[in-house]
């Protein structure tokens, strides 16, 4: 890219060029299909209708000693991303070592595992909420397996590669002073990826909490149902408030989070 | 853990803090209420569904291409235009390249107040204004992907080496000049790297937008599971995984070889 004195060699040139002309055909593509942005009609009254209802958001449904109430819900939707983080904190373990290249000498066996892992990962949790629903019926129960089983993917592929990043030191010493296999993962591996297990828990407790404010949408629990009853009757009075609960409750968690984090790695 | 003989630290605090967590996961399952009965009864109705689920329609395929197509344009576009509006607000959020607190600190709020709206929120709430169809997807995106790449770009542009632009400021560059010839070189394969990383979890989110109306395939999905057609539903799922496996691995490979 910068002005070289020496010219790059030609295939690599060419390959450089290929790309740059796979992007711009990506992006004429799109935006040859892409629809023309139109207001509707009634835009302007749907802005305005969505702006007062944003400024004068429902406070009586914060708490609500009869029903279901903004805290309720909230905390529900807390209770779903605590317990899927939980469940895929726990399953991923096997994942994890089944996946990292130095725990055993069969290549494939770990490229194996990977491929596994980014299969969990690429299914959108949403539509594993629908197929738990199916299962265990209604409620913040299919939202926790959903999440905890869709969180596997991403922190077995975290945890896989910090269990690969661990320094052979500790290990060989054990191994030198005669400890077995259990010993060798029990105290050195264990203690050393530690922090970072903990580390990438609390980050996917972060984005599962995110996660799970939608699940509800599909009926999975949590502060979504509420969220698209309010939004599907235009109450947009109950959509600011639930917004506004949502984008609290996340800042909060996401601190917390953040300051734990700090002090683990 | 180990038994050396060296004085150990304290073990209240690691005590304190397990307790901690038990007590957490126990009343987040109270509030839940978990059960692995519920679990174990409804296991054959999986067992079900994935009956009704095979075979896939096949000939469904033909029919979900275009609203795949759709999909993946609401991802491009949307990630585009997230990505550059993000690039301003990165550098404004930026401790080294502001030297002001007031303006970062104001930057970073904004754009941790975005990040905290799911995008499913943000579709539902364009559907209303721009009608049903791409667009409110595309927004939708945009603000969502805005809010992953302004994150992860400042903090690569606070980790920058601060060499050049010593150098820079000497030579008496301005802060344009600054930032374009100093601080652009240093990041822009970490931006880019954000940008694919970024497209790769739009891929999924704009698979699931059409359930509020926001185009896509989702839409697809939402009426196939209305009407019960679970064969559909498997088609719609393994054609949305053929589709995330192939960009995954194509930016994968790209983002391997820019850091």
């Amino acid at each position: 890219m910068s002005q070289n004195q020496i010219k790059k060699p030609i295939g690599k040139r060419i390959r450089n060029w290929a790309i740059v002309l796979i992007v711009i055909a990506i992006y004429v593509w799109a935006f040859a299909g892409a629809p023309s942005i139109a207001l509707k009609d009634s835009a302007i009254q749907a802005l305005k209708a969505i702006f007062h209802g944003f400024l004068h958001p429902d406070w009586d449904y914060i708490y609500d000693p009869a029903g279901e109430d903004l805290l309720r819900t909230l905390l529900e939707t807390l209770a779903i991303a605590v317990l899927g983080t939980f469940i895929s904190a726990i399953l991923c373990v096997p994942f994890a070592f089944w996946a990292a290249r130095n725990m055993t000498k069969h290549r494939t066996l770990s490229s194996l595992g990977k491929i596994v892992l980014s299969c969990i990962r690429v299914f959108p949790e949403l539509i594993m909420a629908l197929l738990f629903i199916k299962s265990v019926g209604l409620g913040p129960f299919a939202g926790i397996l959903a999440l905890g089983f869709h969180s596997i993917g991403m922190l077995g592929k975290l945890f896989g590669e910090s269990i690969e990043n661990t320094e052979f030191t500790a290990r060989e010493a054990l191994i030198a002073s005669g400890a077995n296999k259990l010993q060798v993962l029990w105290f050195a591996i264990i203690p050393e990826i530690m922090p970072a297990f903990m580390s990438y828990t609390l980050y996917r407790f972060e984005i599962s909490v995110r996660s799970a404010t939608i699940l509800g949408i599909v009926g999975a629990g949590g502060i979504g149902a509420p969220l698209i009853f309010a939004l599907n009757g235009h109450s947009w009075d109950r959509v600011g408030i639930i917004l506004y609960g949502i984008i609290i409750m996340v800042t909060i968690i996401d601190l917390i989070s953040a300051a734990i984090r700090k002090r683990l790695v | 853990m180990n038994s050396i003989k060296v004085k150990k630290p304290s073990k209240v605090k690691g005590i304190v803090t397990f307790l901690l967590i038990v007590v957490i996961i126990w009343a987040s399952a109270l509030n839940t209420d978990v059960s692995f009965q519920k679990l174990w009864d409804g296991l054959p109705n999986m067992g079900t569904l994935l009956n009704e689920m095979f075979p896939p329609d096949w000939s469904y395929f033909k029919s979900i291409t275009e609203p795949m197509l759709a999909t993946i344009r609401m991802a491009v576009l949307g990630t585009t235009f997230g990505g550059i509006v993000a690039i301003p607000i990165a550098l404004l959020s930026s401790s080294n390249v502001v030297r002001i607190p007031v303006i970062y600190q104001i930057a970073r709020f904004i754009m941790n107040l975005i990040r905290t709206i799911p995008e499913l929120l943000l579709a539902a709430l364009f559907v209303p204004i721009f009608g049903i169809g791409e667009i409110p997807g595309i927004l939708a995106i945009s603000v969502f992907s805005f809010g992953i790449i302004a994150k992860l770009f400042y903090e690569a542009i606070e980790t920058i080496d601060p060499g050049p632009l010593e150098a820079m400021t000497a030579v008496g560059a301005n802060k344009i000049q600054w930032i374009f010839f100093g601080v652009i070189p240093q990041v822009i394969a970490h931006y880019a790297s954000f940008f694919l990383y970024s497209f790769e979890i739009n891929i999924r989110a704009a698979a699931i937008l059409g359930y509020v109306g926001a185009g896509g395939i989702g839409l697809f999905l939402n009426n196939a599971l209305g009407f019960f057609q679970y064969d559909r539903v498997l088609s719609i799922i393994i054609y949305t995984f053929i589709v995330v496996v192939i960009v995954d691995a194509i930016s994968n490979k790209i983002r391997e070889k820019l850091l």
